[in-house]
């Protein structure tokens, strides 16, 4: 087994013991990636040079008796959106193609005060529009399980490197499911944090009141470990969250026994693949059978979060992408006037998928129609975030399948933009409430595809949701590695 | 006469003179080498948020109180969208349908009149960078290219809208003088409006005299002192008076003065017509402004200019003096109010004060020396005159020592012997002695020649080494020849 | 009721310069996922307020405190022109 296959536990045991060091580790995740990268392209850039220096820092460090934690030495993948100081940060956008931020994000900058080695710039749908990271100026990501399929978006790179194993772990950010998709796609967990528990501070921004970044890693355990390097109040973002990140590990092993287990009627029927609702109904009796308490809920608004998805998150895209427009870095396209600089620059360096959306959120913010669209929107909203309140006074978590589909295939639906965002159906109503959810694998179907189960808690009820999730993967067993993975070391 | 009446709001941007700027830790600078204050945030870089300077909100509702509006108690940012090259972001953080201040008012005093000028809103928002159109002549048209400086995108703005309660250009200068005071006064800005740090916007429309709905607005812009404001008001009214006499209709327009041709030009109308698309800033969250908190800010604030005019008036100052000791520097307005504290006359006083301390400050300013009094000092010298102590004119030359720092008035009238006889027994011998030696003056002041007397008086002055009481030595010369 | 799109409206303000074609494209593309998005307005949200943050923050601020601004060289960098300190750019419209 290669290194590259560790998981973070392991790889962080093996190095504190001697057995490895972290340019090893290094290497070995290099060295997947130069047989995995040619298909899958997981990664927009791979920093060689200043990774080998981090990772050299750390086993200097570690030799000298300094150790910053449980990233210390891990070669980690970051999504392309995360401002990374020396480094390009393209959104997977020709207008940003080759940009270098003069700054690290808060995310970056904690991971690099805990010792981390990032490997590189993982690839995604452009600004993260997108659930399956076809929509990237830079060609897409493949499945790591079968090449044929889409890796899920729009964290679609980071998902697919953790799960064959180019990183040990990795982020993204989730919007609308992002991260947790394309985790169920890929077959590894992703896990969206309540809103305001990781600073967006140098998160090139998609939707303000919706981004928020979480990990991708091949356990819970790993999930939970990224989770806490980067957590916490960052006075940099205005909306972070000030008080204390719940207390996660004290019961982590708990089981599901006496859990009250809320089964989302809106997330199942028609539209929900038969494999992935039999997974579901599988492990939901392996729960009861343990002690969990399964109860049906209903949230009526469920069925409009879409709607009321597609309504807010365009209009804020609209307004957090005019900043680009040739002005003070990125893509220029000439023009006679300014204005027609902008516009030109604009029109080509933007895809179609954040055209569209920049048109659809514009359209429902400007004069006329505000009230019956953003703005009805945005009071659905509230009353979505009352109905799970209310829902959680009688159950600690909500569970429901994390996508409707396994991983579908390349173009399957590039041609329609409403059939590709109905695969968001189910993760996007954490998204609106600002709430905590993970997606963990539970299986395969019939074509060898990895099934996901999402666990969605109360806003800071990450305890519980993080002891349910480690439930369900205890109880799952998945320990399937995609055929890519495990190949030569 | 004039069959039309001009109707008139003013919108101030001031930008507050924080250390910081609103969203992010760059300097506030005026003047610097170009993108030398500049960060993410105020760059408009990929990733950047925005974070609230507290102090700004702070001095936004301390503007919003002496404006006598309503602080409310919950409100929010939005974002203002509109393209262009100096705004780094595409929108402007701004507030929309939920400021920080509405509905107050501010007195002011045109021609003679006090009017209330009704204040809707003053609200929080962000400055923008600065272009500079290149190219022959610097004019905007023929610029080749724009080059963008951004130290001033960020800096805190507040914006205050006026109700459209003025009627005249005259009105509507006094109201933007006394704004610019009122801010200065509050120590939030330095309100200069040649540096831009105070900037007016007028939006002007006429209508028959006699009706009530309001004709068509036009917004003027580029007015860069109060005399430009009054000039552009006035030039304004008179055009859209003389398109309405024409027959014509009045556009509704953004209009540049301009100062050289003296009249307002017309500005090709943007592409589109502006919609800002206004909601809800995400990056920010909303602002909440207890009553205690205001209660505090509202204690905090110093005595408002009005309040003030109004005061001297009650001391009763008429109004040219209310209005030259409202003008004066601030601290010799505190020697003014000490002095008047401890007894002095507010007449006398203010009369000193406008007149020959203001003259001493100037000469002492311009030649940077320092120059120190005291309310005790200006009340013991009113005193002295009021007491026949000191001549005015020995109270002139007193009053120069005191600021020059030789001591108390009546320490520097001892010193410098200035200190008026005013001993009747002296006057008396020194009289008796005039007396002696004019014996044909006093005939000719018995047989009615009245002028005589001044005679007499100098005299005795100068036999006193003009130190004497005139007052006295004319009162005993006439018990005496009577 | 079928949506009403001036799709060329819309791409003046969102300054984008897009040929008849692609309007046409978006025109349609829009009015499906608007169809969709409609059915928020069959809901009775009266009384409800919007969402400001999904967990009720307010009063953040930051102490009136100067932070050392970005090098000037780093900044330009990475502009596209840029000229004696400044952004470069081409002209305005005349008085836009």
């Amino acid at each position: 087994m290669s290194l590259a296959d560790l998981t973070i536990a392991e790889a962080g045991k093996q190095l504190r013991s001697g057995q490895a060091t972290s340019v090893d580790l290094l290497e070995a995740v290099i060295e997947r990636a130069s047989f995995t990268e040619a298909q899958l392209h997981c990664y927009l850039t791979i920093d060689h040079e200043g990774a080998r220096k981090a990772a050299e820092s750390a086993d200097r460090e570690l030799a000298a008796g300094t150790d910053r934690g449980p990233l210390h030495g891990i070669p980690l993948a970051l999504k392309d959106n995360f401002c990374t100081r020396g480094m390009t940060t393209t959104c997977s956008s020709q207008i940003l193609a080759g940009y270098v931020p003069p700054y690290d994000a808060t995310v970056v900058s904690r991971l690099r005060s805990g010792g981390a080695v990032i490997v590189g710039k993982t690839n995604l749908d452009e600004f993260a529009m997108g659930s399956s990271t076809e929509n990237s100026a830079f060609g897409p990501t493949r499945n790591p399980w079968d090449p044929e399929r889409v890796p899920g978006g729009s964290s679609g790179g980071s998902a697919a490197a953790v799960a064959v194993g180019s990183a040990l772990g990795g982020f993204g950010s989730d919007t609308g499911g992002s991260i947790r998709q394309p985790a169920s796609l890929c077959g590894v967990v992703g896990f969206k944090p309540t809103y305001g528990l990781v600073s967006r501070y140098g998160l090139v921004a998609f939707a303000s009141s919706l981004d928020q970044i979480g990990p991708l890693a091949r356990n819970v355990g790993d999930a939970l470990t990224l989770f806490e390097a980067v957590a916490g109040h960052d006075p940099l973002d205005s909306t972070s969250y000030p008080g204390p990140v719940p207390e996660m590990r004290s019961d982590l092993e708990a089981g599901p026994k006496g859990i009250r287990v809320g089964v989302v009627t809106e997330l199942s029927g028609e539209g929900y693949e038969p494999a992935v609702s039999t997974a579901m109904a599988e492990m939901l009796n392996r729960l009861a059978a343990d002690g969990a308490e399964l109860v049906e809920v209903s949230l009526p608004t469920f069925e409009l979060a879409l709607s009321c998805y597609y309504l807010i998150a365009p209009a804020e895209a609209s307004a957090n992408l005019a900043r680009f427009d040739g002005v003070r870095y990125g893509l220029r396209v000439d023009g006679e006037t300014v204005e027609e600089m902008m516009a030109r620059t604009r029109a080509e360096g933007f895809g179609p998928e954040v055209i569209r959306r920049i048109l659809l959120g514009t359209y429902s913010l400007s004069a006329g129609y505000y009230d019956a669209f953003y703005g009805q929107a945005n009071r659905l909203r509230t009353k979505l975030i009352r109905e799970i309140a209310e829902v959680h006074e009688r159950v600690d978590v909500l569970v429901s399948p994390t996508s409707p589909t396994v991983a579908f295939e390349l173009g399957a639906k590039t041609q329609d933009p409403l059939a590709m965002y109905l695969s968001d159906v189910c993760t996007i109503p954490a998204d609106l409430a600002g709430t905590p959810a993970i997606s963990v694998p539970v299986g395969l179907d019939h074509q060898g595809l990895p099934i996901g189960l999402q666990v969605m808690a109360p806003a800071l009820g990450e305890a519980v949701m993080f002891r349910m999730a480690r439930a369900v993967e205890e109880r799952a067993g998945f320990t399937a590695r995609p055929a890519m993975a495990g190949l030569p070391t | 006469m004039s069959t039309w009446e001009p109707v008139i709001g003013i919108e101030v941007h001031v930008e507050l003179g924080t250390a910081s700027k609103m969203f992010c830790g760059c300097p506030v600078v005026f003047g610097d080498q170009p993108n030398t204050a500049v960060c993410p945030t105020c760059l408009g870089l990929p990733g950047a948020l925005p974070v609230t300077n507290g102090t700004a909100i702070e001095w936004l509702a301390r503007i919003g109180l002496a404006l006598h509006c309503r602080i409310a108690p919950f409100s929010v940012f939005h974002r203002k969208n509109y393209f262009y090259a100096d705004v780094p972001k595409n929108y402007q953080i701004s507030q929309f349908d939920l400021p920080v201040c509405v509905d107050g008012w501010l007195d002011v005093t045109a021609d003679g009149e006090e009017i209330r000028v009704g204040i809707e809103r003053a609200h929080m928002e962000e400055d923008t960078g600065k272009s500079l159109h290149q190219g022959s002549g610097g004019r905007i048209h023929a610029a080749t290219s724009t080059l963008l400086d951004f130290n001033r995108s960020g800096v805190p703005l507040v914006e205050i809208v006026s109700r459209p309660d003025l009627r005249s250009a005259a009105q509507a200068r006094a109201y933007a003088q006394d704004l610019r005071a009122l801010v200065a006064e509050l120590g939030v800005s330095d309100a200069r409006m040649e540096e831009g740090s105070i900037r007016f916007d007028a939006n002007v429309s006429v209508r028959p005299v006699s009706t009530k709905e309001l004709g068509t607005k036009v917004e003027i812009k580029n007015m860069n002192s109060f005399r430009s404001l009054e000039r552009a008001i006035g030039s304004e009214i008179d055009r859209q008076i003389g398109v309405l006499e024409d027959g014509g209709a009045v556009i509704q327009e953004t209009r540049h003065w301009d100062e050289e041709v003296g009249a307002t030009k017309g500005m090709r109308t943007k592409e589109g017509s502006s919609d800002y698309r206004y909601f809800t800033e995400p990056d920010l969250v909303p602002l909440e402004m207890p009553a205690s908190t205001v209660e505090r800010i509202r204690t905090d604030l110093p005595e408002l200019p009005a309040d003030r005019r109004h005061r001297f008036g009650q001391l009763g100052l008429d109004s040219h003096l209310v209005n030259v000791l409202s003008g004066s520097d601030p601290d010799l307005r505190r020697v003014f109010d000490e002095a008047v504290a401890l007894g002095a006359d507010p007449v006398i006083s203010a009369n000193w004060i406008t007149g020959e301390v203001t003259a001493v400050f100037r000469r002492a300013e311009a030649s940077k020396a320092e120059v120190r009094i005291r309310g005790s000092d200006l009340a013991e010298l009113v005193m002295m005159v009021k007491q026949g102590t000191l001549s005015s004119s020995a109270a002139k030359e007193a009053l120069s020592g005191v600021m020059a720092g030789e001591g108390s008035p009546r320490e520097v009238a001892e010193a410098r012997d200035l200190v008026q006889v005013s001993d009747e027994g002296l006057i008396g011998a020194a009289i008796d002695q005039v007396l002696a030696a004019n014996a044909e003056a006093i005939e000719r002041l018995r047989g009615g020649e009245e002028k005589v007397l001044g005679f007499l008086v100098g005299q005795v002055m100068r036999a006193t080494g003009g130190k004497a009481d005139p007052k006295l030595v004319n009162a005993l010369l006439r018990q005496r020849i009577t | 009721m079928p949506i009403e799109i001036d799709i060329a409206h819309v791409a003046r303000l969102a300054r984008l310069a897009l040929t008849p074609d692609e309007l046409d494209r978006y025109r349609s593309q829009l009015a499906v996922i608007l169809d969709h998005a409609a059915r928020v307005q069959a809901v009775d949200t009266t009384g409800l307020a919007p969402t400001a943050h999904p967990l009720g923050l307010s009063n953040v601020f930051r102490p009136d405190e100067v932070r050392p601004p970005l090098d000037v060289d780093e900044v330009l960098s990475q502009a596209p022109s840029a000229r004696d300190g400044y952004f470069e750019v081409p002209p305005a419209l005349e008085g836009a």
